[in-house]
């Protein structure tokens, strides 16, 4: 178990430089640049904010300025946001991101797992053909359409919820559960999917002949195995599901993190997509990480494959 | 269930419980407790990315600027082509209106009670013009005399066209005559910076001094800045020494920043906005019928149009250039399209007060037939199909684009593609001329038909047509020159009809602004700019009643 951790572990440095390096230089093949504005920017004034940037360097220069930046720990400043530093655009809207992302994985998880366990159970019962047909119809509603309809109703409607915002101590409620409805339906999915795999292995019949009680099999010996593809699954989508999301944040106007990986490639503002894609990159690579570690617990061939 | 999952579960709980107690921790206030309290709430669109005055260069900043500071004259109240006194109470022009005298008022000062002094105009103008700071405005002040020479560092700064004669009288010494300078003024690259408070917190120059934050900044206009969360809302509030403290009736100002048009308006129907950025344009025929109180729809001085790259193939031949102008049916697009009461656009500049603008472009699909006949490709036969209209991806630029592609096709014959691209790469296409013809506009700096003609000169920043005339140059340069107010008019007219004979640009459609405003707000004033006066805005409580009383009093 050591050895596979430490392997893991080196795999996810490696990854990381790579991520690295491919990030800087693609952002500067792209077409575009972080001054280009509706009204032109004067040859002089480019050339004082290029020097203010660094960016009138030779791009190996900044390459290894940058990284040098980075392994200290400093995220540099953002090129759009005048006296912004990109740590702390990302230490006030990652907390936010993190709330409404592990709110949403909650709602995910308790409406996803007994769904899929129960359609599982039932198969072919009305109660899993109806719970997969609405997991089916969550997956292909697009947040867009979902995020609204809960605002009209819940905000506009019943009054119950601001419709936008980020004020009061309910209104993570909405953006998380459009986010955690749509997770709710993958993961009703793939745990009915996991748990019939096991449920029809020789193990299960062998507790069954035993005379264990279905509820002691389903709990105790059934989900270990049935689990599997959840947390592959949930691992990478851990660090999705809190950075944020890009069409929630603006249905319901919040101040997260999702806005800026997508707003700073539009920008190209070069720091600011270097820090958000560094960050996301870590932690999907911690994520993961754990995730091989766990289930390299939960199912022992994978350690010695 | 097994024991690890139980834990995740507990954990999962645990932390998301701890971050929802120290999560939401700002404050809202609706827009009824707003008017309560005179406090106004507005959507300014988008987050200020610079603060600091003299580096501002989007409309956003612009707003928050016109609350926070004031420059030596201000627009006026009563009329748009006007200016009242600011912080200068009164000022006389030389006799050919190439020199200005301003008498800085005595008892102006900035918010921390240091007086302002026509010393602080002259430093303010000079970092104005520092290369350093890295403004894209400071070519507004090129206008001083030796303002560029300054600016390239090529004179001292004493020979800067501003003096401070005394600590209350400025005299500034422009170019040449310029009868329409007030105006000019007006706007916010010739206002003032506190030098004390810029200088007590870092390098005058310096991109991280941080002068403009909440509990550093002095400024001297209606309001200060109180409260600024990064992508939540600024907020100002009464500043208690402005000179004219007495007239202003707000208690404060809270700038949002929402980006979306259909998230604004569900929080408007949930009652917690004064004045929306902008109203979705499905929305807005639904509005104007049924709640004709509530929206607003106001022409502003500003401009949709299209440049063509007049290098590129056919486009080279002004026929058809022309052709392609006088193609286009206008006012079906603002009726079946744009529907706010936009106007056609016949010409570059707007409908202004004094100035009477060109009609060039009127809808004449036979002159258009006739035109592209003559350049050789009658009904369009023989005319490349590989010409692209460029927009960047926003609604109304595709809808427009789709309609211009139908009437080509239909009165012309022609096809034409439509490359739709990411903003920022729409831009630096333009600017590096590569497109063919591209979406584009232009909003007024100031009141003057100058801000739109004088563009389009020579490799002007914002040209990006390749279009040259030396005939237009030196109309605009004559107009720089001319001391007579309407025979400057008369000159810039001339230049305004060069330009559209060449047909480089074509002009679409004059805009509107759009916005949804609450009854409680009292004199929501039409301004050609799209400037607020701060200072006289106004909120009623309790609102009186209006057509979406159902929705805004629930609360």
């Amino acid at each position: 178990m050591l050895r596979f951790t430490l392997s893991r572990f080196i795999q996810s440095i490696v990854v990381i430089f790579a991520v690295f390096t491919l990030t800087f230089f693609m952002v500067r093949v792209v077409k575009g640049d972080p001054f280009a504005g509706e009204k032109a920017m004067t040859p002089d004034v480019r050339r004082v904010m290029e020097t203010r940037y660094g960016l009138d360097r030779p791009l190996y220069e900044q390459y290894f300025r940058t990284l040098g930046s980075y392994l200290q720990g400093d995220l540099m400043p953002s090129m759009k946001y005048q006296g912004m530093w990109n740590a702390r655009i990302i230490a006030d809207s990652f907390p936010i991101s993190l709330t409404i992302g592990l709110a949403a994985l909650a709602v995910a998880l308790s409406i996803g797992l007994p769904a899929g366990i129960i359609a599982a159970v039932r198969r072919n019962s009305w109660v899993d053909y109806s719970a997969m047909s609405l997991a089916l119809v969550g997956i292909c509603l697009p947040t867009f359409v979902m995020g609204p309809v809960l605002a009209l109703i819940f905000g506009l409607h019943f009054r119950w919820f601001n419709v936008a915002g980020w004020f009061e101590s309910t209104d993570w409620v909405l953006p998380s559960v459009t986010m955690g409805l749509i997770y709710a339906a993958y993961i009703a999915r793939m745990t009915r999917g996991g748990m019939l795999e096991v449920l029809n292995q020789d193990f299960i019949r062998t507790a069954r002949a035993k005379g264990l009680s279905e509820g002691r099999i389903i709990i105790r010996h059934a989900l270990r195995g049935g689990l599997i593809p959840v947390v592959a699954f949930l691992g990478p989508a851990l660090a999705g599901i809190t950075t944020g999301s890009f069409i929630i944040e603006k249905i319901y106007n919040l101040p997260g993190l999702g806005q800026h990986f997508v707003r700073s490639v539009f920008d190209r503002d070069y720091s600011l997509i270097m820090a958000t894609v560094m960050l996301f990159a870590t932690l999907l690579v911690t994520v993961n990480f754990f995730t091989d570690v766990l289930i390299g617990w939960l199912n022992p061939r994978v350690r010695f494959a | 269930m097994p024991a690890f999952l139980s834990r995740c579960l507990t954990a999962l709980a645990c932390g998301t419980v701890l971050l929802f107690a120290g999560g939401c921790s700002d404050d809202q206030i609706s827009a009824r407790e707003g008017a309560a309290k005179k406090i106004f709430l507005i959507n300014n669109r988008s987050e200020p990315r610079f603060l600091d005055l003299q580096r501002a260069n989007s409309t956003a900043e612009h707003q928050i600027n016109l609350a926070l500071f004031e420059g030596l004259v201000a627009e006026s109240k009563n009329s748009d082509r006007d200016v009242e006194p600011g912080v200068a109470e009164r000022w006389e022009p030389n006799a050919d209106k190439s020199v200005w005298t301003f008498h800085i008022r005595k008892n102006a000062m900035w918010s921390d009670g240091v007086p302002i002094t026509a010393h602080d105009v002259v430093w303010s103008w000079r970092r104005m013009l520092m290369k350093e700071l890295g403004s894209e405005y400071s070519k507004m002040l090129f206008l001083l005399k030796n303002g560029e020479a300054f600016y390239q560092k090529k004179v001292p700064a004493e020979e800067l066209g501003v003096r401070a004669v005394d600590d209350y009288t400025l005299e500034v010494a422009l170019v040449g005559p310029t009868p329409h300078y007030p105006s000019i003024a007006c706007h916010t690259s010739w206002w003032m910076v506190p030098r004390h408070a810029i200088e007590k917190w870092g390098g005058i120059t310096d991109v991280m001094n941080p002068w403009f934050e909440p509990g550093k900044m002095v400024s001297n206009g209606p309001f200060t800045l109180k409260r600024y969360t990064f992508r939540r809302y600024l907020e100002t509030e009464r500043n208690p020494r402005y000179w004219d403290a007495a007239t202003v009736k707000l208690d404060g100002v809270r700038f949002y920043a929402i980006e979306s048009d259909n998230t604004e308006e569900r929080i408007f129907r949930r009652g917690q906005l004064h004045a929306t950025y902008n109203v979705p344009l499905a929305k807005i025929p639904d509005y104007m019928r049924d709640h004709p109180d509530v929206i607003s729809n106001q022409l502003n001085l500003a401009i949709r149009l299209y440049r063509v790259n007049i290098a590129r193939g056919p486009l080279k031949d002004v026929r058809v250039r022309r052709a392609l102008g006088f193609s286009l049916d206008r006012q079906s697009m603002i009726d079946n399209i744009l529907r706010a009461n936009e106007k056609p656009a016949l010409g570059i500049v707007p409908p202004m007060e004094g100035y009477e603008g060109v009609k060039e472009f009127r809808f004449d699909p036979a002159e258009a037939k006739r035109l592209m006949a003559e350049a050789g490709f009658p009904d369009g036969k023989g005319f490349p199909t590989n010409l692209n209209i460029l927009i960047s991806k926003s609604e109304v630029a595709v809808q427009i684009a789709e309609a211009v592609q139908a009437m080509w096709k239909e009165h012309l014959g022609i096809s034409v593609g439509i490359a739709s691209q990411d903003y920022t790469v729409y831009l630096t296409s333009q600017q590096q001329k590569d497109y063919d013809i591209a979406f584009g506009g232009w909003n007024a700096d100031y009141y003057d038909p100058a801000t739109f003609v004088d563009m389009w000169v020579t490799e002007g920043g914002n040209n990006h047509t390749n279009w040259s005339s030396a005939e237009f140059d030196k109309l605009v340069f004559d107009a720089t020159q001319c001391a007579d107010a309407e025979k400057r008019l008369k000159i810039l007219h001339d230049a305004e009809a060069v330009a559209l004979k060449d047909a480089a640009v074509l002009p679409i459609y004059y805009i509107t602004r759009t916005r949804l405003i609450h009854p409680a707000v009292k004199e929501w004033q039409p301004r050609a700019l799209d400037n607020r006066l701060w200072k006289y805005m106004d909120l009623i409580s309790p609102p009186p009643p209006c057509s979406m009383d159902d929705e805004l009093k629930r609360d």
